[in-house]
């Protein structure tokens, strides 16, 4: 429906965008004046752009030697206070994970676009989904999280890379949004006026000199297990907030559903040809669609359950978020997983055909 | 008889050092040089908007000890933190300390880079040739036949190598940058090593580049030598592989 709607806004007043650059302007809106990236496909557009526009009003874009160096160079500007982002895909967002750690150790806020490639290992640049696990769980070691929104419109990538600076500043903590080749790649009219112009906050936190004040210090690691002890605590408590404030999710005819097709991001653009052919045909099928995804929301699947017996999660990969489905149905409805790792895009007649498959599932 | 003036004070501690003493073993040379660095603070009158980066190792713990804004970096990044703070804050004094494991073999990556961006920072690098911290293991800079934890039959550079010359090594980098090294195992070696890592600052707070000092520095510990022996070694080992020096030096402005 929601589509619908935004297909009778007239076009004109819109902005044709590629997916990776709606990303790039949605941070410039933010107020996001630093970049530091290293060139990798498919988000080399992001990259490109955030080159070209932040100079334009007076940012700064830097090249680092590796993403190694460039999400540490993310901690350096985040630690002084800088409203800043980085950007990569699949092996270069692997290396981020020691600065993901960090920055949450920290507590700072900073911005991470993850256009997703199909892996394992160096892979191919043909999308896929299946850095799910990788960011939800944080993306590197111990107790932490990443706020992580999955959009699925040029659109929201662009509100929602704005929404991730506003989430990282709110709860001081890393921010990422998964994305991923398709997204990025294709071309759609996004309302640039939608968001207002905003700009980084004052950070009082922030280091730059003590001037006549006590001294600041940007702590990665506590001094004492007492120390330890409240620091852990103290970030279990913030994310427990997230959990029950920032689940984002948007239902599609559920109301009557017997079937609930689960999809994030690109997989729900391809889905929703299958289920509205579904629906024509009579089925009672309907969709659930995680746009926060950590925290994930657990809350829409309480909120469909006393209706819906089976859940269809289609995903492009060999199986991630429907780990999380899983945990948060805890056992009282069927849970099916379709999905592919990387290679080849789900057709939405392979959807249908699946859609059909589960309904009349004995 | 009783003190009829009072006593005119010769000696104390730089303002820009905290009162928490320093956690260091005997006769390591990290007190010296965390010294150093803070007399060089006070004398610039840079303390107010300097900013410190610590890394992992045995320098991990010195934002206790500097008096001034500071971050905990991740081992061998420092130059990377510091670059993204210095394009956030240009009017920071921002500098680093790290020690021989994490500048020359996790973060030789970030170092070359930064030296070649020409990053206005300053760099104080401590060459002890060993791994610290962690127990005594070869480090990158560690001397041929030198006996550590992780090659006991001493190191042997037809199996792991030779030792690398950092500040050789970034003097070829860019010619905007001041590289030198120094040691602190006497008086006369300790008063140039802090004339040198005053240049390092001063190349900052002018905006003329980047500045590093290497500074050779015992580890008693690791080492397995009294601190006396220790120093003696520098002499005898350690500077006859790094020769003290001036490598790379911009041209002053005007």
């Amino acid at each position: 429906m929601i589509y619908e709607t935004r297909r009778s806004q007239a076009l004109l007043e819109k902005t044709l965008m590629r997916g990776n650059e709606a990303v790039g302007e949605g941070a410039i809106r933010a107020g996001c004046r630093y970049f530091f990236g290293y060139p990798i496909t498919p988000q080399n557009e992001l990259f490109e752009y955030m080159a070209r526009r932040l100079p334009e009003v007076g940012g700064t874009f830097l090249q680092s030697e590796s993403e190694l160096a460039g999400i540490n160079m993310l901690f350096g500007a985040a630690a002084g206070g800088g409203r800043c982002m980085t950007s990569s895909s699949g092996p270069g967002f692997t290396l981020m994970g020691e600065g993901l750690t960090t920055l949450a150790a920290a507590q700072l806020p900073a911005v991470v676009a993850c256009v997703t490639r199909s892996g394992p290992g160096l892979g191919r640049i043909a999308s896929a989904q299946s850095d799910y696990r990788l960011a939800t769980r944080g993306g590197g070691h111990g107790d932490y999280q990443c706020l992580v929104l999955g959009p699925n419109s040029a659109q929201e990538l662009y509100e929602l890379t704005y929404k991730a600076f506003e989430l990282a500043d709110m709860y001081r903590n890393p921010a990422i949004i998964l994305s991923d080749a398709i997204l990025g790649q294709m071309m759609e009219p996004v309302d640039l006026e939608r968001l207002p112009w905003n700009e980084a906050p004052q950070r009082e936190w922030a280091v730059r000199g003590k001037g006549d004040n006590p001294r600041k210090v940007i702590k990665a690691a506590p001094h004492t297990d007492d120390e330890l002890i409240e620091w852990n605590r103290c970030l279990k408590e913030k994310y427990d907030r997230c959990r029950e404030r920032e689940q984002r999710y948007e239902l599609l005819w559920t109301d009557d559903a017997s079937v609930a097709l689960v999809a994030f991001g690109s997989t729900s653009r391809i889905a929703l040809d299958a289920l509205t052919r579904a629906r024509g045909e009579g089925i009672p099928v309907g969709m659930l669609r995680p746009i926060s995804l950590w925290p994930f929301p657990e809350v829409a699947f309480q909120e469909v359950l006393s209706r819906t017996k089976r859940f269809l999660v289609v995903e492009a990969n060999n199986g991630q978020m429907v780990e999380d489905v899983r945990l948060a149905i805890c056992g009282e409805a069927e849970v099916i997983h379709y999905g592919v790792g990387g290679g080849h895009i789900l057709s939405p007649d392979e959807i249908y055909g699946e859609i059909v498959r589960v309904y009349q599932m004995k | 008889m009783g003190h009829s003036h009072p006593m005119k004070r010769i000696f104390e501690k730089p303002a820009s050092m905290t009162d928490i003493p320093f956690p260091y073993c005997p006769g390591c040379s990290h007190g010296t040089i965390h010294r150093l660095v803070a007399e060089v603070m006070d004398e610039l009158g840079i303390t107010r908007r300097a900013v410190g980066i610590t890394s992992a190792g045995c320098t991990v713990r010195n934002w206790r000890q500097f008096d001034c804004d500071m971050v905990m970096a991740l081992h061998g990044r420092g130059p990377a933190v510091a670059t993204g703070l210095k394009r956030v804050r240009p009017e920071a004094i921002v500098f680093t300390c790290q020690g021989d494991g994490d500048l020359a073999a996790i973060g030789t990556g970030e170092i070359v880079h930064a030296a070649s961006r020409c990053e206005c920072i300053t760099v104080i690098y401590v060459n002890n040739g060993v791994f610290g911290a962690t127990g005594g293991q070869q480090a990158p800079t560690t001397l041929i036949g030198q006996k550590t934890t992780s090659y006991p039959g001493g190191r042997d550079p037809s199996f792991s190598g030779y030792p690398l010359r950092m500040a050789e090594m970034l003097s070829l980098v860019s010619p905007r940058s001041y590289i030198a090294r120094t040691s602190v195992h006497d008086v006369k070696h300790i008063i140039a090593t802090k004339k040198a890592i005053r240049e390092a600052f001063q190349i900052q707070i002018d905006g003329r580049g980047f500045g590093l000092v290497e500074v050779l520095a015992t580890c008693p510990t690791q080492w397995k030598l009294d601190p006396v022996r220790s120093m003696e070694r520098i002499v005898q080992e350690v500077i006859p592989y790094y020769p003290l020096g001036t490598f790379s030096s911009p041209q002053k402005e005007g």
